[in-house]
């Protein structure tokens, strides 16, 4: 309580210091004007400032885009500091008084002129200044406008970017300088092209530059280009019409070409995330025989290992959260080992060689899982960050990759390979090899088959939770995460053949790639229901699969 | 305790008054407690939206019965579970109104399972409120939808982006989950569309099976879309689940919403829960109220709710608030008609004005729709959606869209002598689609 009151005392006295510095500034302000002409500018200019900030304190959406106008215009060494506020959410204003202060993380304030610090009497009556989609492509505009003279070329490059989807003229004078005084070519390229893009579409310029801008646009030759070359046909006239309508087709007929590619990747990509659905369950339904209901739920519980490993990062190291990931692979392989290595004792030994009961027992205990987690979790979506390098995409050629789709499909080519490895070139491999082909001629050998059991199953849950990490980078990580893949996985399974791991990747890859390809042609729901209709008249000609086990095996 | 408190509020008033009410209150509070059903999915895939609306009825039975109850008779609250699951809906609802002999439901959530109880409340005669946005085309005796109609979201959204303030939008992809909400509305917003002069060329259609997980293809082709040189949006009826793997793909595919907005119908507070926000900062979301909304009715009930259920993060949305409502309008009836027979209630419910808690009233109209604000927002960085535009007024439910072949000569009005809720005002009759 009393440090309140000598707060409040303090920031008292504080406000009559501040008061009394602005009378002694007002008073040489005056001496100043008294005796010097060239001040009548620097009003004039204040004045200009004083109305867009005036301007941001109005809660008008079409206003505050104006103030960003009017403040760029003052060349206010302060500008950008101030959109950088408004562009965080941390411009507020005084709805009775009409000032403008920049908020920083500690609930401390600032004028917005001269950056210093100042007093708010009651900051809780602040209002932050709101911004909706038109003001924040004005805000993003006018920002690229003034970075692109930033010490750093990343973000010269994306101020470039800016100034390319806004072709604002205004930008135009700014630009030539910034072309005239860049070093790097990439970022001069880039600046280039905004340039032509603004160029191109001015009626205002002459007929060659505007030619010369359209062949700029053309070698640029991605999907933004070709909007601006189409909108350019339809608007100008002459040589630059025929120009943009020629370059603008002929970047489509490229682009056609590339998305047969595009469509490749993006099956490669679904299919890894079904090999990765699938994989765990090629090892316990198909080379353990066991029809596992719950194995959708192994994923759903690696997905929320991965939620619980993100949340300690977060609370205890976030320095971390980039490595999360990684940090979460093992563990939920561990977490969903031992929970599968615990279902194997506790129900699913009683009933090897009794399909049916087995089908109804993890049937049930798939909805256990689902009802225990969200009844821990709670019933809403969690979220899962994306570490840095798992954001965002690039382009390759006339492809747009996702850089988190591709490390997904790095990682279930991993996983698969390391899967291989275990079973083929170790003794626990050769072991659950043996257990699986001849039971009893193994037990014979003097191989505890009960424990192979229990560690093949293991096994292949904790691959099932390996895959929840992966999932929950693109999928919601909720209690029914899991029931979305279980059909995908088994028709993998049994598709590839069962009992053979290469026929489960073979058949992923196969599935993801045909249904892309299907989609942009017949779209999503019925390409699914084409492939449906595709397996089911592929399993009645081949009922074991793709890739047939053959001899004894087969009977076993 | 109760009585207690009331006593002694009316002592302080005139005390010779106090104790006539004190004494009638005594009488009445001594009969059966009214019942009142909560169908909502506590299990299954619905579980994720369906809890947090038999939270807030259990809250709101509570309040109620704090104020005195109505009628002098306290309220009593009937949970029941179906489970996600539509034909058990039917089932325990018919276990609501004749074993639990229940006053009215509150209840349902998708389409299909409303569709599963019409038959049960048409026949055992009781009184439904659904608080759910949905397709309209439809308007049941029996029934009080609290929800949002088409016209009352989906039109105002589309108006609004076309609008200077939106963007000026000239190019539009309709993309939605393959089931009856999306498909009707998007017929009629592609009839909408149409009669403001967008040409065919402009407009994309696109639907995906339920739980949708792969959008690659589809942002693709939306992006592809969206650079042929005019401005573009998306009209988004995407349900449930899909919407993170969607809202995922569009922030990793970088598409920003200054580039190509999306405006949702069914993402609300709730399932932005369960994204990182910060690449959808801008994307719209249109419904009647958002849990941002300024003012002094909605900060005592979201505090409210945040006691009730002992959570201070527990999000708000226009589900619970379309609940709020209902639950208010339907007291009003009671107290109007005097009991709580489904029969005389109905009748009552006509005209009945609660507040809304976006600063207005909303009044139950003739075609047992409601009238009602319609907020656009956009997604915050902090999971929060901000209204940047509403309508001036309240807008009525058009519950037979005008812009659909089978229904725009049809009216609902459910007062005497009409008592109809497929007139065909052609016709003059009273039948026809949806009867």
């Amino acid at each position: 309580m009393l440090e309140k009151v000598n707060k409040r005392e303090a920031r008292n006295r504080e406000g009559i210091s501040v008061r009394a510095r602005r009378i002694v500034l007002q008073l040489a302000f005056a001496l100043f004007a008294a005796t010097l002409l060239a001040s009548f500018a620097s009003s004039a200019r204040a004045d200009a400032f004083d109305d867009a900030m005036a301007g941001f304190a109005t809660d008008k959406f079409p206003e505050i885009e104006q103030a960003i106008g009017d403040l760029v215009a003052t060349g206010a060494p302060s500008a950008p500091a101030i959109l950088d506020a408004l562009a965080g959410n941390r411009l507020m204003f005084d709805p009775d008084e009409g000032k403008v202060y920049i908020a920083n993380d500690n609930d401390e304030y600032f004028d917005p002129r001269t950056g210093e610090k100042v007093a708010v009497e009651s900051p809780d009556d602040l209002k932050k200044v709101r911004l909706n989609n038109a003001v924040r492509a004005a805000l993003q505009a006018a920002q690229g406008a003034m970075s692109l003279m930033a010490p750093d070329p990343a973000r010269r490059l994306s101020s470039a970017n800016e100034i390319f989807k806004s072709r604002d003229p205004a930008a135009l004078p700014q630009l030539d300088a910034a072309i005239a005084a860049e070093k790097s070519p990439g970022v001069k390229r880039a600046l280039g092209e905004a340039r032509a893009a603004i160029v191109a579409g001015d009626s205002a310029t002459p007929e060659a530059e505007r030619l010369a801008a359209v062949e700029t646009l053309k070698s640029r030759g991605d999907q933004d280009s070709a909007g601006i070359l189409t909108n350019i046909a339809s608007s100008a006239t002459g040589r630059v019409k025929a120009a943009a309508s020629a370059a603008s087709g002929a970047i489509q007929a490229r682009l056609a070409l590339w998305s047969n590619v595009q469509n490749v990747f993006y099956g490669l990509s679904l299919g890894s995330v079904l090999l990765l659905a699938a994989i765990g369950l090629a090892i316990t339904f198909g080379v353990m025989g066991v029809i596992n209901m719950a194995h959708g739920e192994m994923v759903m519980l690696g997905a929320y290992v991965t939620f619980a490993t993100q949340q300690a990062i977060r609370a205890w190291a976030p320095g971390l959260f980039d490595y999360s990931l990684l940090i979460a692979v093992p563990l939920a392989f561990v977490a969903t080992g031992l929970v599968g290595v615990a279902i194997e004792r506790s129900i699913i030994r009683f009933l090897y060689g009794r399909p049916l009961e087995t089908l109804l027992a993890t049937f049930g205990l798939s909805l256990l899982l689902q009802q225990a987690v969200r009844t821990a979790f709670g019933a809403n979506n969690r979220e899962v960050g994306a570490p840095a390098f798992m954001a965002g995409s690039f382009d390759f050629g006339g492809v747009a990759i996702t850089s988190g789709r591709l490390w997904i499909i790095v990682f279930a080519l991993a996983v698969f390979f390391a899967l291989q490895l275990v079973l083929r070139a170790t003794p626990f491999g050769l072991r659950v090899r043996a257990v699986t082909q001849n039971r009893r001629m193994a037990s014979a050998m003097g191989i505890d088959t009960n424990r192979v059991d229990a560690l093949a199953f293991g096994l292949g849950s904790g691959i099932a939770g390996m895959a929840g990490v992966a999932l929950s980078q693109i999928d919601n990580v909720s209690p029914n995460l899991g029931q979305s893949y279980i059909i995908d996985s088994f028709l993998v399974v049994v598709f590839g053949g069962v009992g053979n791991l290469w026929g489960t990747l073979v058949a992923a890859l196969t599935l993801g790639i045909a249904n892309k390809l299907l989609e942009p042609l017949i779209g999503a729901v019925l390409g699914k229901i084409a492939m449906l209709v595709f397996i089911i008249l592929f399993i009645q000609k081949r009922p074991r699969g793709l890739f047939a086990l053959k001899g004894r095996a087969v009977e076993a | 305790m109760m009585i207690s408190r009331r006593a002694m509020l009316q002592a302080t008033g005139a005390a010779i008054g106090g104790a006539a009410v004190l004494t009638a209150f005594e009488a009445s509070a001594a009969g059966e407690p009214i019942k009142v059903g909560i169908l909502h999915s506590l299990s299954g895939t619905m579980a994720i939206s369906e809890t947090t609306l038999k939270d807030v009825m259990l809250m709101l039975i509570e309040d109620q019965n704090k104020k005195g109850g109505v009628l002098g008779r306290k309220l009593e609250a009937v949970v029941v579970d179906p489970a996600s699951d539509w034909p058990l809906f039917a089932e325990k609802a018919r276990e609501l109104i004749s074993k639990d002999k229940v006053a009215a439901v509150f209840g349902c959530w998708t389409s299909v399972s409303r569709k599963s109880v019409l038959p049960v409340f048409e026949e055992l005669n009781s009184i439904l409120f659904y608080p759910v946005q949905y397709e309209g085309e439809e308007s049941q005796r029996n029934v009080f939808y609290t929800g949002a109609a088409p016209n009352q979201q989906a039109i105002p959204a589309v108006d609004y982006l076309m609008s200077k303030d939106g963007g000026s939008v000239k190019r539009w992809v309709l993309a939605g989950t393959d089931y009856v909400y999306p498909r009707t509305t998007n017929k009629i917003l592609e009839a909408y569309l149409k009669a403001k002069g967008v040409d065919d060329a402009d407009i994309m259609i696109n639907y995906t099976p339920f739980g949708h997980s792969d959008w690659q293809t589809i942002v693709a082709d939306i992006k592809k879309f969206g650079s042929a040189g005019k401005k573009t949006a998306v009209v988004s009826t995407i349900n449930g689940d899909a919407n993170v793997p969607f809202y995922k793909q569009l922030g990793n595919a970088g598409i920003k919403a200054t580039d190509i907005p999306v405006v949702a119908f069914s993402v609300g507070e709730e399932e932005l829960a369960g994204l990182d926000t910060k690449p959808l900062v801008g994307h719209l979301a249109a419904w009647n109220y958002f849990e941002s909304v300024d003012n002094k009715d909605n900060k005592a009930f979201i505090k409210r709710w945040h006691d009730f259920t002992k959570n201070p993060k527990r999000t708000t949305n226009d589900p619970m608030e379309a609940h709020y409502i209902g639950f208010n309008m339907w007291i009003k009836a009671i107290e109007k008609a005097g009991t709580t027979d489904a029969d005389a209630v109905i009748d009552a419910m006509i005209g009945v004005a609660a507040p809304n808690l976006t600063g207005g009233e909303s009044t139950m109209m003739p075609n047992h729709h409601i009238t009602k604000p319609v907020l656009i927002g956009e997604i915050q960085a902090n999971g929060q959606i901000s209204t940047v535009w509403q309508t001036p007024g309240t807008v009525v439910a058009n519950e037979w869209s005008p812009y659909l072949e089978g229904s725009k000569d049809l009216i609902a009005d459910w007062r005497k002598p009409m008592s109809c809720g497929n007139f065909n005002v052609k016709t003059g009759k009273c039948g026809g689609k949806g009867a």
